[in-house]
């Protein structure tokens, strides 16, 4: 880890903080009022709001995750610093290509 | 004197890195140290046994070892205190080599001091005027914090991120560090914040806070790795320093 990898997770942190608690709210939003699938997708449908806001977390839960277990792999497993870079960075493709599959699922379909 | 008839079971580490744990009989005495034992046991038992002390007062920094499980400075640990059960069990330190007995190579741990840019950087030659430093401010408290630190490498052996990760600087080299960051005397402090934000180095801590909890001299160093990671990251958004 050094400060630009600090700077990043921190920042990305400090993003998500109020993204997870509006993402827990809306959780609770909708199991309480027993919205179904169809009246979700209804109102995110074609949403700029609701694509930057999810975008904004898969993009921030990408970047915070992969330098987390860019760690982990670096001090646990017999990976190399650079292998333990490289696979960080094949997991956080990984999960912006999934989150961002989900975004797209949100709003255009 | 009393309890001379008493005797404690002592396991001391013999030979190198693969060697093993050997028990010896040692009299019981009262306020007797760790470091008392060890030497009893070169001085009556093996003389072969290697073991590494200069002061006995707490002031040099050269007899640690792993107690019981712990990293401690033997000179100022009582018996009393750490041999439950009258058993002993004495190690080298960990996270260094072991050169023999109770030995390790220190030459790692004084080596990422210098990586740590952990020598003083004058700012003024000895014919200027002496800076008067007022002993009040926040930065010079934050300096005199760690001012004394003996180097007896226990933080560095009860680190787990030293374990996991051999590059890392450590609390003590990372300590001293925060101690002239401070030091409004010093000129370094671009290399020194440059050297510590590296790969290995402050941001690689996980705030264990075992260092904290180990050091004999009771100082904190895992605030002062907090305070280079928080004058790192400004450093570096300032783009005083690079990644």
């Amino acid at each position: 880890m050094n400060v630009r990898l600090y700077v990043w997770q921190r920042a990305t942190a400090a993003l998500m903080v109020p993204l997870v608690l509006g993402h827990i709210a809306i959780i609770f939003y909708a199991t309480r009022q027993s919205l179904t699938a169809a009246d979700i997708l209804s109102r995110t449908h074609g949403s700029v709001l609701w694509a930057s806001y999810y975008g904004l977390f898969v993009a921030a839960a990408s970047i915070h995750a992969s330098i987390g277990v860019r760690n982990v792999l670096a001090e646990w497993s017999p990976l190399s610093d650079r292998g333990a870079g490289l696979s960080a960075i094949v997991l956080g493709l990984l999960l912006a290509a999934l989150g961002f599959h989900a975004v797209v699922a949100l709003v255009l379909m | 004197m009393s309890g001379t008839q008493e005797e404690l079971s002592v396991s001391l580490w013999r030979g190198g890195k693969d060697g093993r744990y050997q028990t010896y009989s040692v009299p019981r005495r009262e306020s007797q140290t760790v470091l008392d034992v060890v030497t009893f046991v070169q001085r009556h038992l093996d003389p072969t046994l290697s073991y590494r002390f200069a002061c006995r007062v707490g002031v040099c920094g050269s007899c640690a070892m792993t107690v019981n499980g712990k990293p401690r400075w033997t000179c100022r640990t009582h018996v009393a205190k750490v041999a439950g059960g009258g058993r002993l069990e004495i190690g080298p330190l960990e996270n260094l080599p072991v050169i023999k007995d109770l030995t390790t190579d220190m030459a790692e741990f004084f080596e990422k001091w210098q990586r740590a840019k952990g020598v003083f950087a004058p700012s003024q030659t000895r014919h200027d005027v002496i800076v008067q430093i007022r002993p009040d401010t926040p930065a010079r408290v934050a300096a005199d914090a760690a001012i004394e630190c003996i180097n007896c490498g226990v933080c560095y052996a009860g680190c787990d991120t030293v374990r996991w990760n051999s590059d890392y600087l450590g609390p003590a080299a990372l300590t001293r560090a925060w101690t002239l960051v401070n030091d409004e005397r010093d000129a370094g402090n671009r290399d020194r914040l440059q050297a510590v934000a590296a790969d290995g180095g402050c941001h690689s801590c996980h705030s264990h806070q075992s260092c904290q909890e180990l050091c004999p001299q009771t100082l904190n160093p895992t605030a002062a790795i907090a305070g280079l990671k928080r004058r790192t990251a400004a450093a570096y958004l300032k783009g005083e320093i690079k990644a």
